[in-house]
């Protein structure tokens, strides 16, 4: 291990903060001066030099004063922070692409309130918080959700410019946080109800009478049944779709992993499925999801779009 | 770390900023060109009323053309750009275009700066205490500003308090710096044109009417802390220009005199000697009116041939002096016969009938001593008036002062004795300065106006050297014993603070100017030297700058921890510190609470082990817990309390 790496491992040395409240000691908060700090810096030592040029006695104290503030400003941007208690709270299971946002509980001991505390993972937005003195506040700090599976946002880092914005103190602890992140869905029509009941059944030999929706296509879809309306609207995103048409009784809905186009990748497959529970819980009629390995029974209601959702969300997760 | 430059400005700020530009800005409309500051006034005024209307900024283009426009005005009205003047006219321009384009907090955070930096221009016109304080407000402004950029909108006297703290904790450290940083002599480098102007005193001639405009004057001269006791009011005598050459209306200071002399002037003390330091005012002249006569001198200064006190360059800024003084000396008893000879020279034609008179007294008296206390006779006998609004006198002044009006002050009697002297042969000269002086009671240090200048005569004896003659003292005998005030008629024109006759108010200014000393001694007074006078009272003989900075660094880092400390001592709230009182009392009847135990727990196990105390601490642990906890009222608190009274004192009244 080079002395670079074993420097920062000896400065950056925390792992996930498992205890709670994560307490900001001495050893977690780094500070830096900002540009304006710098450039306060800087007009100091021109004011200096300009005093002692003219021999002003008062020039000298408002250097010195000035001096004086910027470095007690550090004492307080670095107060900001300290002895700040950080508890991670839950975040809502989001669909990729969106942004999850991570609940952040503080509280502060001291009698004095905490202002501009900036919350944010990585290059993801800031968001700013004041806590009252020895009170409590709670902070949704959105982090993009790219991929489907249980996404960690990694370190938080908590930052502040207050009072003066000279100086930037900033923390990174790591709390255990997790978001469950749903597969994008795609929005799909639903198969058939009991296609997939009777598995290996060929599906392109249903009746052409009666138009019951639209299905993604498989090769050995006529070309004349595809949705050419449908496909247009959003070119990129969506499969080929087929119209379908069919007749008969409407058997239980199962929402099966087999009547996804098995060419399409894995990703594409669970987004198909997770758009399909979501039209089938607003169609309001009880579904069922199979998937390999796993099936739940159908059912409807919040309760079972988030079981389905989360069977998709952690489906065959590396 | 996110980025902040581009963090769009809070429009609740705008005012704050609108403010701190004014505070910075508004107190040099004293001398700034009045339509400066009216446009600053618009400028200002304007981007309030954008603020009120929510109208978005002037286009780029337009700004640029009155910012242009105004740096021209600038020029032309100051004739340059690159003058102390025409600089602050510059930035107190920026300072209100600036909050015209002032979109982001970046922008702002400049707009802060240039007020820091606007707020050292002011003490290029005054440094006064109120100046001072004045450094105090708007620096709070700028600071408060800040606080409100950076925190968001918070409670007006929220921000207030904070700044006001943040001023408070760095106060301490200025005064570290302010007294330690090593301090360098300026200046850098060369200071524009204009940068002295203005002084008043003492000149190296004395025409009629020359004098008494400066006895009009309250202005401050200079300022003596003696060592020990103060010499009488009647040897205050503080020597400026001596003044040699005569053309029948001015007196002046041969240019010859200001070299140094070719042969060390000979002063002997006959008495006492007094040290003392002299804070000088700047007066652009190179006298240091020492007290007549001097002793020792401050290094770097010269004692010219007619024992002038000279110092090497005229005096820009108010600087302080020791000396050692005899006033009862022997000076020069052997005289370069070419000074002795200058020092007789008299117009030829003017002022018959007084050459005449002191012809008479030559015949008449054998020393040169005689004739002068004949002199001085001639000015206590017949009726001469002392008076600051004398008449006119003619081409023989002399002969029409001492025949015909009678009526002057200092300065005619001096010219009247020395020509006399002169014209009896007696070598003489007049010698320019102060007499006197007012000590403050506050301080003890004794003032000497402008008002107190003065001008009296010398004369040379044979074997006992120059001997100081005060012809004023024979008229107006008050005016050397008592000051001015009281030698004038009551009509006669004086500065009001000179006539002061109620006892508070001349309290009151005795106060104001002993606090304007202090502040002038230690801190506009405060140089390099001063600084090496506080550094070995303190321990540090012969500081380097070495030595001075590593003590500053300690001091500072000192200071930041403590201020570090004080900030993060946790104050206990009310509830904390009774129910903290009540586990101590507790403790002392032998069981005493673990850090860790929470009050309910604690209560629990003191119901255990000491069970006639359980109904008592179970009480103050809900009580203790409600307050802490959940929102606790007043009456709790009392409840509180009165638990620990009610404790028993000692473990044996419980059983």
């Amino acid at each position: 291990m080079s002395i670079a790496d074993r420097l920062k491992q000896s400065l950056f040395r925390f792992g996930v903060d498992h205890e709670q409240p994560i307490v900001l000691t001495r050893r977690r908060i780094f500070i830096m001066p900002t540009a304006s700090g710098l450039l306060f810096a800087a007009v100091l030592f021109v004011m200096l030099l300009g005093a002692i040029n003219y021999d002003l006695a008062l020039g000298h104290a408002l250097v010195f004063l000035l001096a004086g503030i910027g470095l007690v400003a550090m004492i307080h941007t670095f107060r900001n922070l300290f002895a700040l208690r950080i508890t991670p709270g839950r975040a809502e299971p989001v669909f990729a692409g969106e942004l999850a946002r991570f609940t952040v509980h503080l509280e502060n001991t001291h009698r004095q309130a905490r202002c501009a505390l900036e919350f944010a993972f990585g290059k993801n937005e800031a968001v700013s918080i004041s806590v009252a003195a020895a009170g409590q506040a709670s902070v949704d700090v959105p982090c993009l959700a790219p991929r489907r599976g249980r996404l960690d946002p990694g370190r938080i880092t908590l930052s502040t410019p207050y009072p003066l914005g000279f100086f930037r103190a900033w923390s990174t602890p790591h709390p255990p946080f997790s978001c469950l992140v749903y597969p994008q869905p795609i929005a799909a029509p639903l198969p058939p109800p009991g296609a997939a009941a009777h598995d290996g059944q060929r599906d392109g030999e249903q009746g052409e009478e009666d138009f019951t929706g639209l299905r993604l296509r498989r090769p050995s879809d006529s070309p004349r049944h595809i949705a050419w309306k449908a496909v247009a609207r959003d070119i990129d995103h969506r499969p080929l779709l087929v119209k379908e048409f069919a007749g008969g009784a409407a058997p239980e809905l199962w929402l099966d992993w087999s009547s996804t186009p098995a060419d399409s990748g894995i990703e594409t497959r669970l987004s198909l499925l997770a758009g399909w529970v979501l039209a089938a819980e607003q169609s309001g009629a009880p579904y069922g999801l199979r998937l390999p390995g796993l099936a739940l029974e159908p059912d409807h209601g919040d309760a079972q779009r988030d079981a389905c959702l989360e069977a998709l969300a952690l489906y065959d997760e590396h | 770390m996110t980025n902040t430059k581009s963090a769009p400005l809070d429009p609740g700020a705008i005012p704050w900023l609108l403010a701190a530009a004014l505070a910075t800005a508004a107190p040099h409309a004293a001398h700034l060109p009045l339509w400066l500051s009216l446009s600053v006034g618009a400028a200002l005024l304007g981007r309030a009323w954008l603020w009120r209307t929510g109208s978005p900024l002037p286009p780029r283009w337009l700004l640029m053309l009155v910012a242009l426009t105004g740096v021209a005005a600038i020029g032309w009205q100051f004739r340059t750009l690159l003058g102390r003047d025409s600089g602050v006219a510059l930035i107190v321009f920026f300072m209100a275009m600036k909050p015209l384009e002032m979109r982001t907090r970046r922008d702002s955070t400049a707009l802060v700066m240039l007020g820091f930096f606007l707020l050292l221009t002011h003490y290029f016109y005054s440094q006064s205490i109120i100046t001072g304080l004045w450094l105090l407000a708007a620096t709070t402004l700028l600071v408060a500003t800040l606080i409100r950029l950076h925190g968001g909108g918070q409670p007006v006297r929220v921000i207030a308090r904070d700044a006001a703290l943040l001023l408070a904790q760095s106060l301490p450290l200025m005064l570290i710096l302010f007294f330690l940083f090593p301090r360098i002599a300026g200046p850098l480098w060369g200071l524009p044109q204009d940068a002295h102007s203005g002084f008043s005193g003492l000149s190296d001639r004395m025409s009629p009417g020359s004098l008494n405009r400066l006895i009009e004057s309250g202005a401050i001269a200079f300022r003596v802390e003696f060592a020990g006791e103060l010499p009488p009011q009647t040897s205050l005598y503080w020597r400026g220009p001596v003044l040699d050459d005569y053309d029948g209306l001015t007196w002046s200071a041969p240019p010859s005199g200001a070299r140094p002399p070719a042969t060390a002037p000979v002063i002997e003390s006959r008495g006492k000697s007094y040290h003392y330091v002299s804070t000088l005012e700047a007066n652009n002249q190179r006298w240091l009116l020492a007290l007549d006569l001097p002793l020792e001198r401050p290094a770097g200064s010269m004692l010219a041939r007619r024992f002038e006190t000279l110092a090497r360059e005229p005096l820009r800024a108010r600087a302080r002096f020791a000396f050692s003084s005899a006033p009862d000396f022997v000076a020069n008893r052997d005289e370069d016969p070419a000074l002795l000879q200058q020092s007789l020279r008299l117009p030829a034609q003017l002022n018959p009938r007084s050459r005449q008179l002191a012809q008479n007294w030559r015949a008449q008296f054998a020393s040169p001593q005689e004739i002068s206390d004949q002199a001085l006779r001639f000015f206590a006998q017949h009726d001469f008036v002392y008076t600051l609004r004398p008449p006119l006198l003619g081409q023989n002044a002399v002969d029409d002062f001492l025949f015909a009006t009678r009526r002057g002050f200092c300065e005619h009697y001096a010219s009247a004795y020395v020509v006399l002297m002169r014209a009896a042969g007696v070598p003489a000269r007049v010698v320019t300065g102060y007499q006197g002086g007012e000590q403050n009671p506050v301080d003890g240090y004794l003032t000497v106006r402008q008002s107190d200048a003065h001008a009296w005569a010398e004369i040379w004896i044979a074997g006992r050297g120059w001997r100081r003659i005060d012809p004023t003292a024979s008229v107006a005998p008050s005016r050397i014993e008592r000051g001015i005030d009281a030698a004038l008629p009551a009509n006669d024109p004086l500065p009001a603070l000179l006539r002061i006759d109620s006892d508070w108010l001349r309290e009151l200014r005795n106060h104001y100017e002993a606090a304007n000393n202090r502040w002038n001694q230690w801190v506009l007074g405060y140089n390099p030297q001063r600084q090496r006078e506080l550094l070995s009272r303190l321990g540090l003989t012969d500081p380097d700058w070495r030595s001075m900075s590593a003590a500053l660094a300690t001091l500072c880092a000192l200071a930041l921890v403590a201020i570090a400390t004080l900030c993060q001592r946790q104050r206990a709230t009310p509830a904390q510190r009774s129910w903290r009182r009540f586990c101590t009392r507790l403790a002392r009847l032998g069981v005493a609470r673990n850090e860790w135990e929470g009050p309910l727990a604690f209560a629990a196990r003191v119901a255990r082990e000491k069970p006639p105390l359980a109904a008592l601490c179970f009480e103050a642990a809900s009580l203790f817990a409600q307050l802490h906890y959940g929102s606790g009222t007043p009456a709790q608190l009392q409840g509180l309390k009165d638990c620990t009274r009610r404790l028993p004192s000692s473990w044996r009244k419980i059983r």
